[in-house]
């Protein structure tokens, strides 16, 4: 597929013309053929490779390789760096060409749907790559809509359509959609090809909620909404054909706008590991520095003299410039020291670390047929260093799964008791059981059955009702759908609903509604209402929302019903109940007029439309009488407050952000084992204004020095509860550290009453001012933020679509297995990722720093040790698989082992096993590692001689009996360092050890020297060498010096300062025990 | 992700493998005191065990070594070293009080003196040396400066070649004030492999005329078919001096194997005795502060002598086995928990 991708300028506003293709082809608006591919077979290479070329690390190398064509300067062949360069860029590239590929085939699959278009009064089949702007097209039922396009008539009455958005935004409730009712008649292909009408509307964004535009047709304006909008990626469903008009193509469309780059989130690791790699570089270059001055001296002193048997080369005439080019001679040798293999590698034990939290069966939730996914594979090792955890608490902490619980009527509560379903639409699994409430409705309370008309009418559920009396509905969220189903087992059954009217059936009569107007629900206003008109023509607003708001609308004369209801209302929300009150206000004629003008005079508005219409909604919900409320149980999902304890003996902080009230949010805090009975004090900050907030902190903070001043440390454990509007002033500047430190010394915060962009908030808070790796695990819309800002943002994939999943980290049914992802994958990968560097860093410094001695040895000339395969081999062969497979598979303790001693995750948020200091220690050991590895062959090769007479001190002997002494060192390192020894470290690490002599062999063989004698000057080297006793001796002698202080130093720690998981380690266990996986594997059973 | 609802609730369930389940069978070594102090006494036994054998090998080898840079004025060499003379010879006295047992070593050594220089060691042609006649005309440019001379191409070039070692020697026994001559073996003193695969002449007879157009290096004094007069096999590249020179030293002090004495009266060893060494004085070393020495020795089965193998072994040893002795009461004070 080729698509032309038009360069324009921005547009400002987009002109449409409906079956005008010359028109629209003015503009050069983007055509509807996609291309997410980045590459094609011409671009792949030099465009993957200036991509390539972008990380510093490659530009190094490909700098290091110009370098090395140089001939004054080359102190190495240009295979040893154009190796592993290739080596590298050619494993990128594959994984880059597979991931193109794919992408490819669904572009190629995507652009070749076919699609009908109406083309000359004639509807053709054409591919959707050439649907244009300004096409009409159809579309039947069940097809992917092909581009955002405006809905011109549809099949069904009212110009209706239903769509899924799963692909969009991953609700997978249906969603009405209606055209403009100008357009709706325009049935039949042969009215559509005469329809001309235009469209203006805004240039393509990604906002997928809204759209805002004009109709021009037949000299008259018609405003369009996102009411009347399909947008490309949706489904028809329930509706047999319908016709649009393309808007936006391709690129242009709202699904393409929003598959944008996500943030690239970085590890603390990461960019320790960038630091560290520029000290390195500064040491590299100080080496080169200390050498060059050492070449400089040796040339005057020495070269000088020793020219009669070494002219200096006529370009090099004097000791100064000699020096130089040594410099970056010595760059060249001593660029190891940065390998080039160590990003590749880490991303390897990354990626494999990431498979094995998908492949974890424990973490698979049978329930909902769903395992753990890594979304991103580059945050691993920091799940081992989580400090703060931020919880949504719906859907995260709950199964958001809403049963109807209580309600209070008109004053009086009811709930709990036994109930007999009295009518025959009643919802099977309904338990909701109080004989009380049954028998008022069988009387006919009028309380009671505006009550549940109300739940009946005020809603935006759909329904489905495939044969007589099996109703199922489909709700935007399971509140409102427990509502409805409430209503509907009490003898208000909402059956169905058109854009105009409501069908109920109401105590077994059929009653239709006329819906005046929907006041939509949203985060702010915190409620939804209904204005119907009765059967008897009766307009009445029906309004259902958060206590707080409700109460501030109501009507002030029956004081006493509100206060006994707010009674009932804080009763509901101590149970940990989710509480919503219910008002009605009865409209006259005139007033629906009048509100209805300004409804449509703000609904027509271009600009702030929404802002217009929240406006206009408030002005109607006022005066409202108080019907009652309701309270709804969300019920905790399975062993939450064990995985919460858990969490927080393993020194984890965790803070429930949470958009319920103060109370259901405390209450949830109790039942999940955040809050216990033991706490010294549960401080609740619930100030309005900016003073109060900071006095009720400061109160909070003489209260810590009282507590503090006895003994100097907080005794006791303390809470610290806070809503939402507190909130907002508390993370003012001002007041943020007053408000952090407070926070902080508590045991548990709960933030209630939050706002979506406050829960980011507060996890930026956490992350300017403590420097501490915070993950954020919420489910819905509104966690997104937080999921994003959070170092780690974990997405449980539950109720409430997949929003939250698709901008998270890691994605799981359940909120226990995060004590698995963070205790146990976390953990290990955190310590496998440390070890992996460390030893990394050791093994290279080992290695080259042998250069830097034997600098001195031959006149700082930058002559390398080790044969140049061997430079060349050494990290991407004989000693790159042992450490991967460390990196891989190592654990100290087992899975079990880390969820019993929650402790063993401290080292990790203390960053305790690779930080400056450790890598300090292993530069060193691989430095000291380097002075025996040349010194002891120095010393006893310089006298040595075969056991033919032939003296061993020959260049090439000293370069094979170094390189094999620190082959068998830096593998009795890894051996060491390995604590988990599966096959494949015995594999890699025996592998390795032969592959170097099979290597080593093969590249000293007769064979080889025939075929290439300028390349293979070690021929005869390896047999010779290595058949010599004294060889072997110094390579023992230099194994031993190497390894026998580490190997003491080690056991003396674990004696004298034996870390938990020493201890833990030591203890016996079987490495697998059926019982214990059983009883961890049967807590995710199927109910 | 398509799932299939007839599959039940399992379909994505991942696969129950030891690998994927991280429950591979391993082993978990602990630094556990049962092995590593037995360990650390039994390598520190064997180490000491080693030197000690080392210790006692090395000093029953025995060695000899003078120098003849002719620095110092008494030194019999000294006059070689003024001026430009040419075919300079001294003689070195000297005396062996008991028998040195053969086979004895002969070496020349050289101080001070960088053949790992870097680009000293890349100054040669492989393709000469394999025996390509196609680049003795075209030497390689890595032989700069010596890669022609009056614009006729070196071979073999090179700042390797070109630096050969040329002194001579002639060992004498003076027995009853007359001298004998000690005779030298000088086959198989170069590798095998550089002797036969590495080094190679081109398939000329005779020899001299594979080198047409071309030059002798120029410190050279004869050109490298004429190597050896005495066996015609024994010149070019495959000339055993000329091999023990081309692999060159790793270290700036270094010694190579001159001649082995192996026949005749001294297949045993060099009886006691007075000797005279002839030296014909050419390499000139005094320039660069180098000096230049001969060095007779006899091996055993782990080489030449070497004190500081079995020294290091000893030193090693008892170190871990004071090691192990520490960490025995480190391990008895501050024992580790053994359970919970």
């Amino acid at each position: 597929v080729v698509c032309f991708f038009p360069f324009v300028s921005p547009e400002e506003e987009r002109k449409v013309k409906a079956n005008d293709r010359e028109y629209n082809e003015k503009f050069q608006y983007a055509s509807n053929c996609i291309v997410t591919s980045k590459y094609n077979i011409v671009t792949f290479l030099p465009v993957n490779l200036f991509e390539q070329f972008q990380e510093v690390a490659n530009t190094y190398f490909l700098f290091l390789l110009i370098l090395q064509l140089i001939p004054q300067i080359s102190s190495l062949s240009w295979f040893t760096t154009i190796v592993p360069l290739a080596l590298v860029l050619s494993i990128t590239a594959v994984k880059d060409a597979t991931d193109d590929y794919f992408r490819h085939k669904s572009d190629n699959q995507v652009n070749n749907r076919e699609s009908q278009v109406l083309i000359r009064g004639s509807l053709q089949n054409e591919k959707w790559m050439n649907v244009r702007v300004g096409d009409i097209i159809k579309l039947e039922n069940n097809q992917f809509v092909a581009a955002d396009v405006l809905l011109l008539s549809t099949s069904e009455p009212h110009g209706l359509c239903y769509i899924e958005t799963a692909e969009l935004d991953g609700e997978t409730n249906m969603k009405v959609r209606q055209s403009i009712s100008v357009t709706a008649e325009l049935c039949d292909p042969n009215h559509l090809a005469s329809f001309d009408g235009e469209v203006m509307c805004e240039p393509p964004n990604n906002k997928l909620d809204r759209f805002c535009g004009t109709l021009y047709w037949r000299e008259k304006k018609y405003p369009l909404t996102n009411q009347n909008m399909l947008l490309r990626g949706c489904v028809l469903r329930n509706t047999e054909a319908c016709y649009g008009l393309v808007i936006f193509a391709g690129p242009d469309t709202k699904l393409m706008q929003n598959s944008g780059r996500t943030k690239f989130k970085r590890t603390s690791i990461d960019r320790l590991m960038n630091t560290l790699v520029l000290w390195i570089f500064g040491f590299l270059v100080c080496m080169g520095g200390i050498l060059a001055v050492g070449n400089a001296i040796w040339e005057k002193e020495v070269g000088f003299l020793f020219q009669s048997f070494l002219p200096w080369d006529p370009p090099v005439d004097n000791f100064l410039f000699s020096a130089f080019l040594s410099f970056w001679s010595y760059v060249i040798i001593l660029n190891t020291v940065v390998p080039i293999s160590l990003y590749v590698s880490v991303e390897v034990i990354r990626l494999g670390h990431s498979y094995f939290i998908n492949w974890d069966q424990q973490m698979f939730c049978s329930q909902c047929n769903t395992a753990a996914e890594a979304r991103t594979t580059t945050l691993n090792e920091e799940l081992g260093q989580v400090e703060y955890i931020f919880s949504d608490k719906t859907g995260t902490l709950t199964q958001n799964i809403m049963t109807f619980n209580k309600c209070s009527i008109n004053g009086q509560s009811y709930g709990m008791l036994n109930f007999t379903p009295l009518n025959p639409l009643a919802d099977p699994n309904f338990c909701f059981y109080d004989e009380k409430l049954l028998e008022s409705v069988k009387v006919g309370d009028s309380h009671t059955h505006e009550f549940f008309r109300l739940l009946s009418l005020c809603h935006t559920v759909m329904s489905e009702e495939k044969s007589e009396g099996e109703l199922v509905y489909k709700a935007q969220s399971p509140d409102e759908g427990a509502l409805v189903t409430a209503a509907r087992n009490f003898g208000f059954v909402f059956r169905s609903r058109t854009p105009g009217t409501i069908t109920t059936t109401e105590m077994g009569q059929t009653v239709t509604y006329s819906l005046l107007a929907i006041l939509d629900f949203n985060n702010i206003r915190k409620r939804m209402s209904v204005i119907v008109r009765n059967p008897e023509g009766r307009i009445r607003l029906y309004c259902k929302g958060a206590d707080t708001v409700l109460v501030e609308r109501l009507q002030p004369c029956n004081q006493e019903l509100i206060s006994i209801t707010s009674d009932h209302l804080n009763e509901y929300a101590a149970d940990g109940l989710r509480t919503l009150a219910l008002a009605y206000r009865d409209l006259s004629e005139e007033e629906w007029e009048a509100w209805s003008e300004s409804h449509r005079f703000a609904d027509k508005a271009t600009d702030c439309r929404e802002d217009r219409l929240a406006a206009t909604y408030d002005k109607i919900e006022q005066e409202m009488l108080l019907l009652g409320a309701t309270a709804i149980e969300d019920k905790l999902q399975e062993g939450v407050p064990e995985t919460i304890a858990l969490l927080s003996l393993a020194n984890i902080k965790i803070w429930v952000l949470t958009g319920d009230k103060q109370e259901t949010a405390v209450n949830i805090g109790y039942s999940c084992k955040m809050l216990t009975d033991d706490m010294t004090e549960v401080i609740i900050i619930s100030g309005h204004t900016v003073q109060s907030v900071r006095h009720e902190l400061r109160s909070v903070f003489f209260f810590f020095l009282v507590q503090i001043l006895p003994n100097l440390i907080i005794s006791g454990e303390f809470a610290l509860v806070i809503s939402g509007h507190s909130l907002a002033h508390a993370l003012e500047p001002d007041m943020e550290e007053e408000f952090l430190s407070t926070a902080c010394a508590c045991k548990a915060v709960i933030c209630c009453r939050v706002t979506p962009l406050q829960k980011a908030q507060v996890v930026e808070l956490i992350k300017k001012h403590k420097k501490a790796v915070t993950l954020a695990v919420g489910d819905g819309a509104n966690d997104v933020s937080m999921i994003k800002s959070a170092h780690i943002g974990v997405g449980i994939s539950g109720q409430e679509g997949i929003q939250a999943v698709l901008a998270s980290d890691y994605s799981f049914a359940q909120f226990r297995f995060l004590q698995r992802l963070l205790l146990v994958h976390g953990r290990w990968s955190y310590l496998r990722m440390c070890r992996f560097l460390c030893y990394f860093f050791y093994k290279n410094f080992a290695f080259t720093m042998v250069h830097f001695w034997f600098g001195f040895f031959c006149g700082f000339s930058a002559q390398t040790v080790y044969d140049q395969f061997f430079i060349t081999l050494y990290n991407i062969v004989y000693t790159s698989l042992p450490v991967l497979a460390m990196g891989m598979f190592d654990q100290d303790v087992p899975d079990q082992r880390s969820l019993e001693y929650p402790k063993l995750y401290e080292p990790g948020q203390l960053n305790l096993l690779f930080n400056k200091r450790e890598f300090f220690i292993c530069i060193t050991q691989g430095i000291y590692t380097s002075v025996v590895l040349f010194f002891v062959p120095y010393a006893v090769l310089s006298d040595a001689t075969q056991s033919n007479g032939v003296p061993l001190a020959d260049y090439q002997s000293f370069a094979v009996t170094t390189a094999t002494a620190l082959v068998i060192v830096v593998s009795v390192q890894i051996a060491l360092d390995t604590g988990f020894w599966t096959v494949f470290n015995h594999v890699f690490v025996w592998g390795s050890l032969g592959s170097f002599f099979t290597i080593m062999f093969a590249l000293h063989s007769q064979t080889l020297f025939r075929n290439l004698p300028n390349q293979f000057h070690f021929v005869g080297n390896a047999q010779n060498t290595l058949l010599q006793p004294v060889v072997w001796l110094t390579i023992a002698l230099a194994t031993a010096i190497c390894i026998v202080p580490v190997l003491a130093f080690r056991f003396l720690k674990l004696d004298l300062k034996p870390q938990l998981s020493d201890t833990v380690r030591k203890l016996k266990f079987s490495f697998y025990d059926p019982s214990v996986s059983a009883l961890l594997s049967s807590q995710c059973v199927p109910l | 992700m398509t799932t299939m609802k007839e599959e039940g609730n399992y379909a994505n369930r991942p696969s129950n493998t030891a690998f994927t389940q991280q429950r591979l069978p391993a082993w978990q070594p602990m630094l556990s005191a049962g092995v590593v102090i037995p360990g650390f006494l039994l390598i520190g036994l064997a180490f000491i065990g080693i030197g000690v054998g080392l210790l006692i090998t090395s000093r029953s080898i025995q060695v000899l070594e003078l120098d003849y840079t002719g620095t110092e004025t008494s030194s019999p060499c000294y006059q070689c070293t003024m001026s430009n003379q040419s075919n300079c010879v001294c003689k070195l006295s000297f005396s062996i009080g008991t028998l040195f047992k053969g086979p004895v070593f002969f070496y020349y050594g050289l101080t001070n003196y960088f053949q790992n220089q870097r680009k000293y060691g890349v100054s040669k042609d492989f393709n000469q040396l394999i025996g390509d006649v196609s680049y003795f005309k075209s030497p390689s440019s890595d032989c700069q400066p010596y890669q022609r001379v009056n614009g006729k191409p070196i071979v073999p070039c090179g700042a390797i070649a070109n630096s050969m070692f040329n002194d001579t020697f002639k060992l004498y026994q003076i027995i009853n004030g007359k001298e004998e001559l000690v005779p030298f073996d000088g086959k198989g003193i170069a590798w095998w492999t550089d002797y036969n695969i590495k080094y190679r002449n081109p398939d000329y007879t005779p020899l001299k005329n594979a080198f047409n157009d071309t030059e002798k290096p120029v410190f050279w004094t004869k050109p490298a078919y004429e190597l050896d007069t005495s066996d015609a096999s024994n010149n070019g590249f495959i000339n055993q001096d000329f091999l023990v020179w081309m692999r060159r030293a790793a270290l700036p002090n270094f010694r190579k194997l001159y001649r082995r004495i192996t026949e005749g009266n001294y297949k045993d060893g060099l009886p006691a005795g007075n000797y005279s060494l002839e030296i014909s004085y050419n390499y000139p070393v005094i320039s660069f502060e180098g000096t230049k020495k001969v060095t007779f020795s006899n091996v055993s089965w782990m080489g030449g002598q070497n004190e500081f193998l079995g020294i290091a072994y000893l030193v090693i040893g008892s170190m871990c086995v004071v090691m192990s002795v520490v960490m025995l009461i480190v391990y008895a004070k501050f024992r580790f928990p053994e359970e919970d």
